[in-house]
Order: C-alpha cells, then sequence, then structure tokens
C-alpha cells in the first residue's frame, strides 16, 4: 500500500486518457452484467432444474395433450416415486402483455414435487377447500399488486374463450433467489370440470412432471416411460427436466454462445484500447522508470508496479460497470413478465470481478515487462 | 594512462576498467584501462568535454551500468559481481543520485518525491516522514513540502532531487552536472548545499561536471579525456 499514492499519481497524470478509458471499460461491464442476467432468465431454468426429475411430453410436441390416465400408470414403473400433471392455460389479464404463465394443477402433488415453491400450510390449507382457489408467486403478486382474497378474472383464449374467475387464496415464495415466482396456479378439478362445457379435452393434461428415486438412472426410467407408451395414440417423449428448459431457451438460439460471442467481442476491444493506453502511458514516462530503478527499484517491483497500475484501472472501471449493471438489473424484469428470472447472479458478479483482474494482468503485462527490460543507463537519457 | 589516486583506504576503488559500446558491428571504446580512488569523505569534481565518457564512468559507479572489463569496487562491494536484483538493492543502500535536469517525479509532491527511496526500507510510515522532513530541511525547503515540481523554480526542484539523494544517507553521492540547467544565483545555492553536505555531515560526493566554477568547489579535480583520466585538463 506504501506505493499506491505513486500507482495513482501515474493513473491521474492525463486525467482525460484515464477517464474515458476507465468509461470504455465500465460500459463494457455494464454490458456483461445485463447478458448475464439475460442469459440467466433464458437459461437459468436449466440449472435450476432438479436432478431427480424428468418431463413426460406428447412425442410430437408439447401442445399435444396426454391423457389424465397415464398418470397411475407412470407411478407403476420400477424407479419413479410421484408424478404431477400440468397444463397451458394460456391466458390473459387485462391485456396480452401482461404475459405470466398459469396451469391447473392437483395442489398436494404440485407442492410435493416442486419444494422450491414455499407456499404457508393454511393457505395450502384454504387452496384445497376452494375449488376455484388460486396461488400466485410472490413476484407476479407484486407485479400487479395482489392480496390474498382478490379476485383475479382470467380470459383464456383456449379454454371455453371466455374470462375465469379465480380467488386468490395463497402467495408462493422461491427457496431460491433463482426460483421463478411469476408462476399463477389453479386446481385441476375445477379446470377439468368447467371444460365440459367445450366438449374439448376433458381428461387430457398438458404434460408430466416426474420423481424418479435415483437420480442416477433417470435415463433408464425415461426409456420406460416412453417404452410404456409406445405403439399408443399419444406416445411420449421423456427427458430430464434441465434438457427439457434448455429446449425452451434454445429456441431463441444457442444463449450462452450468442452472449459468449458479443463479451467476446466486447472484451478483445476493451483489450485493445486499455492495452493502447498502458503502452503509451509506460513509453511517455520511460525516464521516470529510469530514476525509479536508479534510486534501487528492482525489474520486479517495477513490473508489479506497472500491472497495479493497469489492474487498479481496469478493476475500478469493471467495479463501477458490475455496480451498475447490478443497480440496473435490480429493477428486475425489463420486459413485463416474459424474462421471469431476469437478475444479475452473485456468481457472474465475481467472475466478472475476476475478468477485470484479468484484464488488468493481460493488458498490463507487456507494456511492464518493456518496462522491466529498460536499461537504466538508457532509460535516464530519455527523461 | 594516468592514475590520479588519493591514498589507501579508498571508498570507491576503479581498477583497469574499460568500457566498450557496440552499435551494429562497430565498437566504440569510451573508457581504457582506467584507475581512480576516491576516499571517503572527499568531494571529487569529474571534469572533460562531452563525449569524454564522464557519465558513463559515473554510471559505472552508481552501478547503473557494468564495466566490460576491469574492477569497480564502492564501499568494498564488486559491482561487476552482483546480479541486477542484487546491484537494484545496492544502490538503493549505498548511491544517492543527484540529476541535471532533477529528474523528480511530476505526479509526487516534493516529500513524496524525497520518500520515494526510502518505500524500499522496512521503515514505518511515521519514520520515513520523519527522514523525509529532515532531508528537506537540510535543503531549506520545508516549507515546500506539499508543493508539486512543476510549482517549483529549477533551484528548487534540485534541492528536492538532492534530498532524494541523501535521505536514505547514501555511502556515497553521485551528482551528474547538478547545476548544468541552473543560473548563476541557483546553481552556486546547489553547489552552497553539496559544499556543506560534503564538510558538515562527511558525505562523499562525486559531482560530474563542465563548470570549473563549479569544480572549484570540490575538494579534487580530475580530467576526462577520450576515456583516461588526468590531474590537469589537455591543453
Amino acid at each position: 500500500m506504501k506505493f499506491f499514492h505513486l500507482i495513482r499519481g501515474n493513473l491521474l497524470r492525463h486525467k482525460l486518457r484515464t477517464s474515458l478509458t476507465l468509461l470504455s471499460i465500465l460500459v463494457a461491464f455494464v454490458l456483461f452484467g445485463f447478458l448475464c442476467a439475460v442469459k440467466q432468465a433464458l437459461v437459468g431454468g436449466v440449472a435450476l432444474a432438479g436432478a431427480d426429475r424428468l418431463i413426460v411430453r406428447h412425442k410430437v410436441s408439447i401442445i399435444q395433450l396426454l391423457p389424465e390416465s397415464y398418470q397411475p400408470r407412470m407411478e407403476r414403473i420400477p424407479g419413479v416415486a410421484a408424478a404431477a400433471h400440468q397444463t397451458w392455460f394460456g391466458g390473459i389479464y387485462q391485456d396480452p402483455k401482461n404475459f405470466f404463465m398459469q396451469c391447473p394443477v392437483v395442489p398436494e402433488q404440485f407442492m410435493a414435487m416442486f419444494p422450491e415453491f414455499i407456499l404457508p400450510p393454511e393457505q395450502m390449507q384454504v387452496w384445497l377447500g376452494t375449488r376455484t382457489g388460486a396461488i400466485v408467486g410472490r413476484n407476479t403478486a407484486e407485479r400487479f399488486k395482489w392480496k390474498i382474497g382478490d379476485k383475479i378474472p382470467i380470459m383464456s383464449p383456449i379454454w371455453l374463450r371466455k374470462p375465469w374467475a379465480f380467488d386468490l387464496v395463497g402467495i408462493y415464495d422461491g427457496k431460491e433467489k433463482g426460483t421463478d415466482t411469476t408462476g399463477f396456479y389453479f386446481r385441476y378439478d375445477y379446470f377439468d370440470e368447467a371444460r365440459k362445457a367445450q366438449n374439448w379435452g376433458q381428461g387430457q393434461v398438458g404434460w408430466y412432471t416426474i420423481r424418479v428415486k435415483d437420480p442416477a438412472q433417470a435415463a433408464e426410467v425415461a426409456r420406460a416411460v416412453d417404452q410404456e407408451f409406445e405403439n399408443s395414440p399419444a406416445e411420449t417423449k421423456t427427458e430430464p427436466e434441465g434438457a427439457f428448459a434448455q429446449g425452451f431457451a434454445n429456441q431463441i438460439g444457442n444463449i450462452a454462445f450468442i452472449v459468449a460471442g458479443i463479451l467476446t467481442a466486447v472484451f478483445f476491444t476493451i483489450l485493445l484500447v486499455t492495452g493502447s493506453t498502458m503502452s503509451q502511458a509506460v513509453r511517455e514516462r520511460i525516464g521516470e522508470i529510469g530514476v525509479l530503478k536508479a534510486i534501487g527499484f528492482t525489474n520486479g517491483q517495477v513490473l508489479a508496479l506497472v500491472l497495479a497500475e493497469s489492474c487498479l484501472l481496469t478493476v475500478a472501471g469493471g467495479g463501477l460497470g458490475l455496480a451498475l449493471a447490478w443497480l440496473i438489473t435490480a429493477r428486475g424484469d425489463p420486459t413485463g413478465g416474459m424474462l421471469p428470472m431476469f437478475f444479475f447472479p452473485v456468481r457472474d458478479v465475481l467472475i466478472g470481478l475476476a475478468l477485470s483482474v484479468a484484464l488488468g494482468v493481460i493488458t498490463g503485462f507487456l507494456p511492464a515487462q518493456q518496462a522491466m527490460r529498460l536499461r537504466v543507463a538508457d532509460a535516464l537519457r530519455r527523461m | 594512462m594516468s592514475d590520479p589516486t588519493t591514498g589507501n583506504g579508498a571508498l570507491v576503488r576503479i581498477e583497469g576498467v574499460e568500457k566498450v559500446f557496440h552499435r551494429g558491428a562497430e565498437d566504440i571504446h569510451v573508457l581504457a584501462n582506467l584507475n581512480l580512488q576516491v576516499p571517503a569523505g572527499e568531494f571529487l569534481a569529474l571534469m572533460g568535454p562531452s563525449g569524454s565518457g564522464k557519465s558513463t564512468l559515473l554510471n559505472l559507479i552508481g552501478g547503473l551500468d557494468r564495466p566490460t572489463k576491469g574492477s569497480v569496487s564502492v564501499a568494498g562491494d564488486h559491482i561487476e559481481t552482483l546480479s541486477d536484483h542484487q546491484l537494484a538493492a545496492w544502490r538503493a543502500r549505498h548511491i544517492g543520485f543527484v540529476f541535471q535536469l532533477y529528474n523528480l517525479i511530476p505526479v509526487l509532491t516534493a516529500e513524496r518525491n524525497v520518500e520515494l527511496p526510502l518505500l524500499l526500507t522496512h521503515l514505518t510510515k511515521a519514520e520515513r516522514k520523519k527522514h523525509v522532513a529532515t532531508a528537506l530541511a537540510m535543503v531549506g525547503l520545508t516549507h515546500r513540502a506539499q508543493h508539486y515540481p512543476r510549482t517549483m523554480s529549477g533551484g528548487e526542484q534540485q534541492r528536492v532531487g538532492i534530498a532524494r539523494g541523501i535521505v536514505t544517507d547514501p555511502t556515497l553521492l553521485l551528482c551528474d552536472e547538478p547545476t548544468g540547467d541552473l543560473d548563476r544565483k541557483a546553481g552556486d545555492e546547489i553547489l552552497n548545499l553539496l559544499q556543506a553536505l560534503n564538510r558538515e555531515h562527511g558525505k562523499t560526493i562525486i559531482m560530474v561536471t563542465h563548470d570549473p566554477h563549479a569544480s572549484a568547489r570540490a575538494s579534487r579535480t580530475v580530467y576526462l579525456n577520450k576515456g583516461e583520466l588526468t590531474d590537469a585538463p589537455l591543453a
């Protein structure tokens, strides 16, 4: 720390140049933070997916329904611990822009299958006793300022094509920060009964989630499930929950590849900008480096001083950029519901910090090496 | 060849030193079979025309360069045997430099510039501060401690340079044209200061200069011409 004033003084020597470099690093790290949040929103479900859960859907497409009668047959397959179904409701609350997922479920089965959803027991009891009852995640409840006891009208363009009325009986929270708390779930018996009126879809569900007894045997169980329904009118495709979530994300493209591509281009540019700044900074004070060496600074100390200077620059710019990205993403989903898991994960913040240090080391290394190798007598002549 | 020595027990002992620079295929012989001894407590002026090898000799004595041949010993250490790392530590311990163009770090205050050599020691912050205050007081610049070089006159900057040179109480103070960039009045002040450091504090000083007025302040003057030392200037 006793060299700090020297490092700081050198950085502040050309305030405009340092500020512009700092700004370009800051912008790069804001972009990094924002893209990490987007990636988290799109593929976060993959990471959060239960390793012991499989998704069973119609072999042709997720929009094809499966018979409700499959559930007991699945539960009899060796290795299957439990099964629960969901069906896409696709409803609209007031305006199509107010997107959030709604699904009819069997409450006990659903809550047992997804322990990451935390619902107070007394609210669960009310839900079990209320045929039109529904629960909603904290995120959506806060978004629309809903409270327990509210009557929620949702228009379904698929089912009955009329407004459905639900009684909000519970608000659930997520066990982890990344848990999706935007979903709206209501009772399947109410839903199936009401479907009688349209004479279509009754006794059929969207997809099943099954829990396997041993995650190591998930692939074997998936094969057994698909074999069970082979050559039936509704053949199935069973895959791990993570792969299912990845499939959804892949509809947009290889998110990780796109993000990595953009960030590589950005950081390569920053590498050139900062590297050029540092090279110029060292070139301008070769004589001063000669003085430092003359009074006894070793080559290693000169190398460390230049590296510390470049690292201070990139860590300051990177740190500010990451902080700004954190503030921006802390405001939540910018799309109004399309990216429910939009946040800047702590893991990525730490990666960002490590990246800023690495950037400092890489951009400072060549100028530092140049400074280290300077012969004192030659350097003093260039004062 | 000349051998202007002043007896045994010398602080600086230069024996049979040669220095050759290589420029492409050409060898440039700057110093040839040079011998010199400087006893402790001497104020030696080193004079000679441009290109005579004065600065090269000063660099060899200060451990900034190594001789092509021969031996340079300061305070018993043979600098040609030391590695770069050892030489840096040796310079920090034994040598104080004063440069013609002051060579202060412009982004540091006078106080911070003087403190620089002390950063390489194990002194605490308070101890460093005390040493810096003493050095600045010796050169009469206590009141300018917080000022940056750009706000100081040439004479003041050179006094800061001297304070930096003596702050670690080095064995030897090497001055390369210390008055070369100053007017007569400021130059005299610097020479007074160097003389006081030599007489009152017993500091051994080797000063390279072109100026006979400056060399007159030294206790001995040697002349370097075409790589050889003589007691008197060549006619």
